[in-house]
């Protein structure tokens, strides 16, 4: 069982040449399972579009979709996902809930006329909606839990275990706006998802200066993010969610901070094409 | 690409203990809020224990929060022996955190207590339900001052 990124950029996808080695895309990574029937994925930004076009090959009938929330960098790639347009596939999509609107219906937003050509009622895939946070989700000796984490709008962040290893995903979250210092774990937002985890990927769009002028938008300066991977108790820190004016080379300056911050946590940049073993 | 990935070492899992004593998201929020406000104000749970008060609340009840730790409201309650202006006890019925919690309506009220200074106050009280996103009850925030 490993996870592989297909997209982590954060806000909008940025193809180019200053980002050809982090990459452009969008929120979105796969969770390899033991079950070969099944795709797991966390969010669908346009990285799932090129994941998409993969599970058609393998000949993947069931794929199941967890989304963080519904901002379009999460989502926009849903509308290019190939396996959609299959009626032999069955897409069960979880996310956030809402008490006003239905989760289809809010997706339906983007995926209809004038934001798109086509919708639900086009779409040969069988489409099943759950609501988040619920029951943990499991396969095999995954389970997959979820919970809801500060960022504007209803988001959740997600934990994947095993026996032996914890991953959290919390690709948009900005904890330090509730606090980080001087809090015990389930007093910090997402505190029991990351506690002890193995691996965090965890929002670090910003540098610190940079974050003064966005407090509020939802997201992580670099150092927020170690701070918060140190406060829970995590082990290694991935740097997801990558500001899209950031080129290779300032990412790498940004990765140095967290590393000058903390090396001990290990911060590494995501990059598409990433694998982690669980 | 300069830095090669390292599989991480095995660790133990999240006890479930940890997730259980997550606190819901609304109320890490209201703590922030609370936090910040120079009025007194605290804070309950959606099983009913106080999780916590800010300092402003402790000049009033005459004890900081980190030694009162988490209770039931209503056993801290009861320590200030709530009481009408006639010094009859307060029925609890009547209290705002009380009716906030089992009516899940906002509620307000004006009565004696006796700080763990030992000083009589007369107090209100305003009190109200949160509910989160998807109209989940978590808590009562509350707010007092001296009148």
């Amino acid at each position: 069982m490993q996870l592989k990124i297909w997209g982590c950029r954060g806000s909008v996808p940025t193809p180019g040449p200053g980002t050809v080695t982090y990459g452009g895309n969008t929120s979105c990574v796969e969770v390899v399972l033991d079950d070969p029937e099944t795709a797991l994925v966390l969010d669908a930004g346009t990285g799932i579009r090129a994941l998409g076009a993969e599970l058609v090959a393998r000949g993947t009938r069931r794929i199941v979709l967890f989304l963080t929330h519904l901002h379009l960098d999460h989502l926009e790639g849903l509308r290019f996902f190939a396996p959609l347009w299959d009626p032999g596939v069955t897409v069960e999509i979880h996310g956030p809930r809402s008490p006003v609107v239905s989760l289809r219906d809010r997706i339906l937003r983007a995926f209809s006329p004038p934001l798109f050509p086509l919708d639900f009622r086009e779409v040969p895939a069988r489409l099943v909606f759950h609501d988040l946070p619920g029951e943990p989700w499991r396969s095999g000796g995954l389970t997959l839990s979820s919970d809801l984490v500060l960022h504007p709008g209803p988001t959740v962040g997600f934990r994947l275990e095993t026996s032996a290893r914890a991953v959290a995903y919390l690709p948009d979250h900005e904890p330090a706006l509730a606090g980080i210092d001087e809090r015990t774990p389930d007093w910090i937002s997402a505190g029991a998802l990351a506690h002890g985890a193995d691996v965090v990927l965890h929002d670090a769009q910003y540098f610190e200066e940079e974050y003064e002028a966005r407090m509020g938008w939802g997201h992580s300066s670099v150092a927020h993010a170690v701070r918060y991977c140190e406060a829970v108790g995590a082990r290694r820190l991935v740097l997801f969610h990558h500001e899209p004016t950031h080129s290779d080379r300032d990412l790498e300056r940004l990765e140095d901070r967290a590393r000058e911050l903390n090396d001990s946590v290990d911060p590494t940049l995501a990059r598409e094409g990433m694998t982690i073993a669980l | 690409m300069r830095t090669a990935w390292r599989a991480p070492a095995l660790h133990a899992v999240r006890s479930p203990q940890v997730a259980a004593k997550q606190k819901q998201l609304l109320l890490i929020l209201a703590r922030e809020f609370i936090s910040n406000l120079s009025t007194p104000g605290l804070i309950a749970d959606a099983d009913g224990r106080l999780v916590f008060y800010n300092e402003a609340a402790e000049a009033v009840v005459g004890r900081r929060f980190a030694e009162a730790g988490e209770m039931p409201l209503e056993q801290w309650l009861e320590a200030f022996e709530p009481r009408e202006s006639d010094s009859s006890p307060l029925p609890p019925e009547r209290r705002p955190t009380r009716i906030a919690f089992e009516e899940r309506r906002a509620a307000h009220e004006v009565y004696l207590v006796t700080s763990a200074d030992g000083v009589d106050r007369e107090i209100e009280v305003s009190a109200l339900p949160l509910f989160a996103h998807a109209e989940e009850f978590v808590g009562v925030v509350a707010i007092f001052w001296r009148r």
